[in-house]
């Protein structure tokens, strides 16, 4: 693709902005593109998406678990419920690839289960394979979720949980999600693991099962962590079935006190600040590795000189920085 | 005794799966084939009928009297059926999610022309397991599917006792890749799914139950490997008798006899040289008739122009002498069976067998058929089957005349004409099937359906049969898409796993290994090229519901590195641009069987254009012939493979290049 078809990042931002979905695809494949203008210009566009709303607006949601737990059913079902509120929804469904000498191809196939037969302009689903990229999450991941806030009300971002995931997904969402699957192997070695210091809420889905839900219900319960993490939050768990759509009503209760109790913590706009420096800094760090970092002063200086400025706009003009500074050093 | 018969057998049924255009075509067809000798009807429904849709719903554009007769009210059934003898008949109907609907219309019929139901004689088709596995034309979940199921088992076996009301199908599995081992297999699980369903509904006296035991039919196929095949009717006999003994306690051995019909394998049968295919299907039909304990009761035979299109009268008719010849010129009726006591098929059915409790007993472990339906399980058992054949016939180690071997050929003055050597449906049929509909609904009795419909929508919602209050709605004139609409509203729909899920085999199973690997270096310096991985929307618009050559490109793609999208089947061409913009993809690719494709293709590359997506390339497979090709090109669609491109790393090849030419970027031409 040539520097010619690529789309103005202002233009396209304002696009956005007014919610046209064409231009919020074209959005997405630019930050997907690694190509060295389609880099420069998803800079831009992050920038120019950077305003107020982006640090105050909208609910960006985390939804993990692991496979087969019901992740998209859940997730359409919540979407009915918002769609029939009124709310406008943007999902990104993020499934594994295979592995590299294997091609790295794949599958994305939750759109099929997320999506409800009928024709939608208020639903926005774009799939994407994480790439095999080690710390679970694929960095388009986050830029993508930010550039979906900025024209949907209620975004969603369902990634598989295996391990790492989970960490990463706490470095995107406003809440995270957890989605259990009664009686598995994977939710018990989950409780075990210490990763579940991370949902702000857990959903324990096919409730229709019967006992077996209630009793996983019950040990996430125990050991799910009380207020001590953050003052004020209390950590649900909850029983839902994604196929008969029960429990979803009080489900979404919890998205949105989870969502008020960050507003009056004045806890939102820091999260989402922090979420936006660590993702400069993963960007940074696996562009030009350990070496680009101390180059620029390492992490402290780099977390500084972001305090100060438009975040985007900094990171292009610190790797702008360092790829000069390897020029002249040949 | 040497096993030479006194009296020669009688023949089975003898039929043609047939339908198309309208009813009153489809009846003059019948009548002709009826003058032929065939001795049963075998009707062929078009898909918004199957899928319970009115002529003039938009999802039907394009399909209707296409691959069947459209039926939308009593009335069409009336013409469909004029002046053959409702009690004298039989008549097979391929009908699934919409069976009690189609029977109902049927009975209705009778009744309205002063014909007892208890004298009618046929079968519904109605199993719904096949249809989420394979042949698509589902439209309710699996719980209100059975329970539909169950209540025209429960009905006909009080009111119409002589109806075969449900045909488990081990066909549609064979077509989509299933190997024999896996037919038995989830054939039997489905017959065990319907029959506990029925016991559990608690109609039926527990004295009575063998009656519905007995009732069960069977649908199969028969593949070229017509040995093992034949061996296969033996373990299936086998089989049933030993279930039906020890798990429904039917002691009478009669009732435990495994009846059964078949269509012959269709999957096999080729494009390029299509005469080959007489053979092939002579060959496939031996099996079911060959051995006296394992015979057909009903045969309906593919024509030899299956790959190209529509058959014609006259190759249907060709289809029929086959099965005559084989009844009445072959000393085959004159025997005993003539397989009993071989060692060797002996040993070949025990292998079967034991393959298939295996499989059952992994299936029963998870639930059952219908718990290993929701989870995907069997259909990516069967799409890792068809994969395996597909990589076989790709390596030459599955020979297939004609196609991968011996592919010279002189020119075939059979497909000359000037049809091409295929039936062409009447392009006025939709447009005359939605005005006699409206004016159906004008002169019908509106309080009348509006009680009928009220009564359905009660029934369905508190679990009382639903077959009366069915047939008091084919009486007052309801539509087709009226009772699907009122069993929707009530049921909702499902769209069952895609299946394609399957693990990368790393190993031989790849096909040729140098060219995958070619491929996958394609794929992503191409991508690399373009700034992000190459990603396809695969797509399946219309009512068509042949998914085997959407899933296998789908699959092949993800292998030699292609992200992949595909949503299933039945999407419309607005869903799929939709898809195509939202995905941001670089490709896509459609696919259509059902001779819809001039319709349905205009109306996606509109949606496209209309979403600013007219770069995006956009191609086309299935059974397109080269006319339709041609101008399908003119309209801008990239590319177009048939049947005859077998070879999907070609494909595969063949796609990366019109990406590349779309963006900008050189060809590189076939693979070495
Ligand atoms: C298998 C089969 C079935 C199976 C389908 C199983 C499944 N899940 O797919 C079953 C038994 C269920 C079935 C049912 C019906 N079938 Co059928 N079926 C066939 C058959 C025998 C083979 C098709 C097939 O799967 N081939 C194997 C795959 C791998 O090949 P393929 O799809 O052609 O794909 C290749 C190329 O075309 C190309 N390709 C295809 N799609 C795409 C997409 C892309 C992106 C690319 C790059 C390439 C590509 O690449 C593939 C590799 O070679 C054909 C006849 C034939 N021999 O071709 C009839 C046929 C397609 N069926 C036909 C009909 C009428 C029906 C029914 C509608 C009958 C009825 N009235 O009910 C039903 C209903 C199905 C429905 N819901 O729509 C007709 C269609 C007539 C027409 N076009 O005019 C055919 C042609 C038979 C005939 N002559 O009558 N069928
Ligand atoms: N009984 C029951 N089954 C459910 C429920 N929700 C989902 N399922 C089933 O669970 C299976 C997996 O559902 P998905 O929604 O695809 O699960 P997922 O977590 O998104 O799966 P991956 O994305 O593959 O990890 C499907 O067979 C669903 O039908 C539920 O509430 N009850
Ligand atoms: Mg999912």
């Amino acid at each position: 693709m040539t520097q010619a078809q690529l789309p103005d990042p202002e233009q396209l931002a304002a696009r956005i902005l007014r919610g046209e979905r064409s231009a919020v695809a074209s959005g997405l494949n630019l930050l997907d593109n690694k190509l060295a203008g389609a880099r420069q210009r998803s800079a831009h566009l992050l920038a120019a998406l950077a305003g107020e709303r982006a640090l105050n607006d909208g609910h960006l949601i985390g939804v993990t678990g692991p496979p087969g737990a019901g992740k998209s059913s859940l997730v359409s079902a919540m979407i009915r419920q918002w769609r029939l509120a009124g709310r406008t929804v943007g999902v990104l469904a993020v499934d594994p690839s295979s592995r590299p000498e294997l091609g790295g191809g794949a599958l994305l196939g939750d759109r099929i289960r997320i999506k409800n037969a009928a024709h939608d302009e208020g639903l926005f689903i774009r799939s994407l394979a994480n790439r095999n990229q080690l710390g679970g999450v694929a960095t388009e991941v986050w830029p993508m979720s930010w550039l979906l806030l900025a024209c949907f009300d209620v975004v969603v971002v369902e990634t598989v949980g295996v391990g790492q995931t989970e960490i990463d997904i706490a470095e995107i969402g406003d809440t995270v999600l957890y989605v259990a699957q009664p009686a598995s192997g994977d939710t018990i070695q989950y409780l075990k693991s210490g990763i579940i210091e991370i949902p702000d809420i857990f959903a324990v889905n096919k409730s229709d099962l019967g006992a077996p839900a209630h009793k996983t219900a019950s040990e996430i319960g125990r050991s799910a962590p009380r207020s001590d993490r953050r003052d004020g939050w209390d950590y649900p768990v909850c029983l839902v079935s994604a196929t008969m759509n029960t429990g979803i009503q009080q489900l979404h209760g919890h998205f949105d006190r989870h969502r008020v109790f960050l507003a009056d913590a004045r806890l939102l706009g820091k999260l989402r600040t922090r979420h936006q420096s660590g993702w400069v800094l993963r960007v940074l760090k696996e562009e030009f590795g350990t070496f680009g970092i101390e180059l620029l002063g390492g992490y402290a200086e780099i977390g500084r000189r972001l305090e100060e400025a438009n975040q985007f706009e900094e990171c292009e003009r610190l790797r702008q920085h360092i790829i000069s500074r390897f020029k002249s050093s040949d | 005794m040497d096993g030479m018969q006194t009296k020669r057998d009688r023949p089975w049924l003898m039929r043609t799966y047939s339908g198309h255009s309208s009813a009153r075509a489809s009846n003059t067809l019948y009548r002709s084939n009826l003058a032929k000798g065939q001795t049963g009807l075998s009707v062929a429904f078009d898909l918004p009928t199957q899928t319970g849709y009115d002529a003039d719903n938009p999802l039907a554009r394009g399909e209707v009297g296409k691959v069947g007769v459209p039926i939308s009210h009593i009335d069409d059934m009336d013409q469909l059926f004029d002046q053959i003898p409702l009690d004298k008949m039989n008549t097979a109907m391929t009908i699934n999610a919409t069976a009690p609907w189609l029977l109902s219309l049927y009975i209705g019929l009778a009744q309205r022309r002063g014909i007892d139901p208890k004298e009618l004689s046929g079968t519904t088709q109605n199993d719904i397991i096949k249809e989420y596995l394979s042949r698509g034309t589902y439209i309710y979940p699996p719980g209100p599917s059975m329970r539909l199921i169950a209540d025209t088992i429960n009905y006909t076996i009080k009111h119409v006792p002589k109806w075969n009301p449900t045909n488990i199908c081990s066909y549609h599995l064979q077509e989509a890749g299933a190997t024999p081992v896996q037919e038995l297999a989830y054939a039997l699980c489905t017959a065990m799914a319907v029959l506990d369903r029925v016991q559990a509904s608690g109609e039926i006296k527990p004295g009575e139950f063998s009656q519905v035991v007995e009732r069960i039919s069977f649908f199969v196929n028969a593949g070229i490997r017509f040995v093992e095949e034949c061996c296969k009717l033996r373990a299936f006999g086998e089989m049933w008798d030993e279930l039906t003994l020890r798990r429904y306690q039917v002691s009478d051995p009669k009732l435990r006899r495994f009846r059964y019909g078949v269509q012959v394998n269709s999957l096999g049968l080729t494009e390029p040289q299509p005469e080959n295919n007489v053979q092939r299907i002579v060959l496939e039909m031996l099996a079911v008739v060959l051995s006296k304990g394992a015979r057909a009761r009903a045969i309906q035979l593919p024509a030899w122009n299956e790959a190209m299109g529509l058959p014609r009268p006259w190759d249907q008719q060709w289809a029929l002498r086959i099965q005559q010849v084989m009844a009445f010129e072959t000393d085959l009726l004159e025997y005993a069976d003539i397989l009993d006591g071989s060692p060797v098929i002996a040993a070949k059915v025990k292998q079967l067998v034991d393959g298939a409790r295996r499989e059952i007993e992994n299936v029963e472990a998870q639930g059952g058929i219908i718990a290993a339906i929701e989870s995907g399980y069997v259909k990516r058992e069967l799409v890792a089957s068809h994969m395996q054949r597909l990589r076989a016939i790709e390596s030459g180690e599955l020979k297939i005349i004609g196609v991968n071997c011996f592919q010279e050929t002189a020119e075939s003055p059979l497909t000359l004409g000037s049809d091409g050597g295929i039936m062409k449906t009447d392009p006025a049929a939709e447009r005359e099937q939605i005005e006699r509909l409206q004016a159906h609904r004008q002169k019908r009795n509106d309080a009348d359906v509006r009680a009928a419909l009220q009564g359905l929508g009660d029934a369905a919602r508190s679990g009382e049969n639903i077959m009366p209050s069915s047939i008091r709605c084919a009486l007052a004139g309801v539509s087709t898409g009226e009772w699907g609409d009122s069993l929707r509203a009530v049921f909702g729909e499902f769209r069952p796993p895609t299946g394609i899920d399957i693990a990368i085999d790393s190993r031989a199973v790849l096909g040729k290994k140098d060219q995958v690997t070619e491929l996958r270096a394609r794929v992503a310096g191409t991508g690399a090229a373009l700034g992000r991985p190459l990603k396809l929307l695969v797509g399946k618009p219309g009512l068509d519901g042949h998914s085997n050559g959407a899933e296998q490109v789908a699959v092949k793609a993800r292998d030699v590195g292609f992200e992949v999208v595909y949503d299933g089947i039945r999407l419309t061409p607005q869903q799929i641009a939709q898809a195509a913009e939202e995905e941001g993809v670089h490709m896509v690719g459609l696919s259509i069987l059902s001779g819809s494709h001039m319709e349905l293709i205009e109306a996606v590359l509109e949606e496209l254009r209309s979403r600013d997506l007219a770069k995006v390339p956009v191609i086309a497979g299935g059974i397109i012939p080269q006319e339709d090709a041609t101008k399908l090109a003119a309209l801008g669609v990239s590319a177009v493979y048939t049947p005859k491109d077998f070879n999907l790393n070609a494909i595969m090849a063949d796609m990366v290049d019109v990406i590349r030419e779309a963006n900008g970027l050189g060809r590189l031409g076939p693979l070495p």
